[in-house]
């Protein structure tokens, strides 16, 4: 009996003791927050210098699911909707943190320590992703839309792009310029559908031409008024007469590639390409790019969008503490200062704080002013010169838009193609938005 | 001039066999020009006129080693389509085994039903999916992968196994059985070494369906068992031009399977052509 007792001590030693070790390991092992995101430049260059946040923050450890833009979009939904938890910190856009605040899907920003200075923030960013005073994402970066054109082809015909272009101005020049024998097309725009796509600009587009998306109560305008025609009608003769050959599936990038290897003589678009276009690594047209505000014609009202990329906290995540440690970093002053010092400052994310504009920035980035005072002017409250019940510029923030402004983007798409005439694009589109409308009980009859 | 009837054979085969290699090298023509993107710079990737003759680079492949590690993406890849194959035959042989050989009224009806399930969209059923498997702590887990896949594969998985041993007389069988075979026995010892090579081929359409499967994979995995199709969609970008790097990770995940589907092209083809010839 003595014996078995004996031999029984350091079997049960060693197992306290490895129990304790257990313990103590589990105590001290990092926590591993999943960050869910898209792959573009400034994400890209965030993960790549993640490792001094994990240097800085040992208890911390980053897991990185980069997707594309909308199968994350479809992610984060169902994740979200279903409490996953899959992920602790998720990329979005400004519309989806108005939406998901609302609905109590994101965990808001509060508390936030006096050196983040959120007051150096944007107010149009910062109202942008609050719901009722309430941060519920910070904002990584932030863009509106502007005219980038090829200085070098202006002066040849001697021509010159003023500050502040109308439409019926880009038209004049897009006619200038437009060598199709050569592969040089006046203009480049938008034509692939989708609500972020083609109705991204072409909602910008009808604002100018004095249009809004829906009255006061909440009916469509695309027959009862007449700036969607007119907008329409404009934006099918210019990109048809003047545009690059099958214009109606260009997309941002498709543009991109088009004015970056010298095919477009103008190309109205996000301010985040003034750091792609200006880049010699990418770009043959580095060297000739002008800038100047996004075209106008009767109203500059809702003439540039606003949006920013930014980064939230689902309320289903477990380990809020570590993931608002990880966003505060991201998008603090330190951060923008860190990409300053490692890869130049012209890379730094554009469009979020006061602070980043800097005169040191500006000489850095010719396009950084006029960034700046777009962001500025774009007010997504009015985004109209006729009164509106929504809130946005490119986009109205209701659950809805998403597919309403997809829908919509097809017709507008096909008649770009010539598959549709206006009328009936626009018939079908007041149609089938009406129908959408009082489905999910905006009009009441 | 006339042609012989020998010469008419000769013109017939030469122009059919011309009319094949067009065929196949408009096919294979997107796969070559991805190759060829991904070994030029981004810039030269958008280049137009396309850039035929170019230095080549490989700085796109180095910076997605760096990037995302894609020796864990393809390990998991692996274990998926492996995986799912090797289930998926564990249970489609002994079931189209019984259908071949013992076929009541309904083996009919119960293959086209199975069949049927294939002829959903897959998103119908993405969120009663997504909950059991949230439910059952399978979220981002390389089982639940297989498990799917199989599921997936395996009404295809049936039928082609139905259908080789379909061609195979019973009378074999039933010899095997009056030398005293088991059930078992009849399978292993007869069946399979009679059917090697549609079975390999079912082996190899199965994991090449579960290799390229792109809908799950993205939609049930996040870090820890992504798949390289969701490696190919992380390198897709909403602003920003990355088309050689896509071209280089798309390249990237292609080259295991196409390698092993060019080295088993003889059951794949005989596989895949079956019952064509019947």
């Amino acid at each position: 009996m003595k014996a078995n007792s004996l031999t029984l001590h350091p079997l049960l030693a060693a197992l306290i003791s490895g129990g304790m070790l257990m313990a103590a390991q589990h105590a001290s092992a990092a926590t591993t927050i999943t960050i869910g995101t898209v792959n573009n430049g400034d994400m890209v260059r965030m993960q790549g210098l993640s490792k001094e946040f994990e240097t800085a923050h040992p208890d911390i450890k980053l897991d990185w699911v980069v997707l594309e833009e909308n199968v994350l979009r479809q992610r984060l939904t169902t994740d979200i909707a279903t409490k996953g938890g899959q992920f602790d910190v998720v990329t979005i856009g400004m519309y989806e943190t108005g939406l998901w605040g609302k609905k109590g899907w994101l965990t808001p920003i509060t508390d936030l320590p006096t050196d983040y200075d959120v007051d150096d923030i944007f107010p149009s960013v910062r109202d942008g992703l609050s719901v009722d005073n309430n941060l519920y994402a910070l904002p990584f970066y932030a863009e509106s839309s502007m005219t980038y054109y090829r200085a070098d082809l202006f002066k040849e015909a001697g021509l010159s792009m003023p500050e502040q272009p109308t439409w019926d101005q880009i038209k004049g020049f897009a006619e200038k310029l437009s060598h199709p024998d050569k592969e040089q097309y006046g203009i480049c725009l938008r034509g692939k559908a989708g609500w972020g796509e083609n109705m991204a600009l072409f909602t910008t587009m009808v604002n100018s031409f004095g249009g809004r998306w829906f009255d006061e109560q909440w009916k469509p305008e695309f027959t009862t008024a007449p700036e969607w025609k007119e907008a329409l009608s404009f934006y099918v003769d210019l990109l048809g007469k003047y545009g690059p050959p099958g214009a109606s599936t260009n997309g941002f990038n498709e543009n991109l590639a088009l004015f970056n290897s010298g095919k477009c003589a103008m190309w109205v678009d996000a301010t985040v390409a003034g750091s792609f276009v200006t880049d010699k690594s990418q770009s043959k047209v580095s060297d000739n790019v002008g800038f100047a505000f996004a075209p106008h014609q009767t109203t500059d009202k809702g003439s540039h969008w606003l949006w920013a990329w930014a980064l939230g906290i689902p309320a289903s995540s477990k380990k809020v503490d570590a993931a608002k440690t990880f966003i505060e970093w991201a998008t603090s002053k330190g951060y923008t200062d860190l990409v300053a010092k490692k890869e130049g400052i012209a890379n730094i994310p554009p469009g979020t704080r006061f602070s980043t504009y800097s005169a040191e920035y500006k000489a850095a980035a010719p396009f950084a002013q006029l960034t700046l005072d777009s962001m500025q002017s774009a007010d997504p409250m009015d985004s109209s010169a006729k009164p509106i019940p929504y809130v946005g510029v490119q986009y109205v923030t209701i659950p809805e838009f998403q597919a309403i402004g997809t829908q919509v983007g097809k017709l507008v798409s096909g008649a770009l193609a010539g598959q549709m005439s206006i009328d009936k694009v626009l018939e079908d589109a007041q149609a089938s938005v009406s129908r959408d409308m009082k489905r999910a009980g905006y009009i009441k009859d | 001039m006339m042609l012989t009837l020998k010469q008419t054979r000769q013109l017939r085969t030469f122009l059919l066999g011309l009319l094949a290699w067009a065929v196949g090298l408009v096919m294979f023509f997107p796969i070559f020009w991805m190759i060829l993107t991904s070994f030029k710079t981004e810039l030269a990737a958008f280049a137009s006129p396309p850039e035929l003759f170019f230095t080549p680079t490989l700085e796109n492949y180095v910076e997605i080693q760096q990037r995302s590690g894609y020796f864990s993406f393809a390990w998991n890849s692996v274990v998926v389509s492996f995986g799912s194959t090797i289930i998926g035959m564990l249970i489609a042989v002994p079931a189209a085994y019984s259908m071949a050989f013992y076929e009541s009224k309904r083996t009919k009806s119960t293959l086209l039903w199975m069949l049927s399930t294939k002829m959903l969209p897959p998103v119908g059923v993405l969120m009663p999916i997504y909950l059991l498997c949230k439910n059952t702590g399978l979220l981002d887990t390389r089982t639940a992968l297989v498990i799917i896949y199989t599921l997936i594969n395996l009404p295809i998985m049936v039928w082609m196994v139905y259908s080789f041993f379909k061609e195979i007389p019973k009378d074999i069988l039933e010899a095997a059985r009056l030398d005293g075979a088991t059930p078992l026995q009849e399978i292993s010892r007869v069946l399979l070494p009679i059917s090697k090579g549609g079975l390999a081929s079912t082996m190899l359409l199965s994991l090449i369906l579960s290799w390229n499967e792109a809908f799950w994979s993205l939609n049930l995995t996040a870090s820890k068992a992504a798949p390289l199709t969701a490696l190919i969609a992380s390198y897709s970008s909403p602003e920003g031009l990355f088309w050689a790097k896509l071209s280089a990770v798309s390249t990237l995940a292609c080259a295991p399977i196409l390698i092993i589907g060019w080295l088993s092209q003889k059951q794949l083809v005989r596989g895949l052509s079956f019952g064509a010839v019947k």
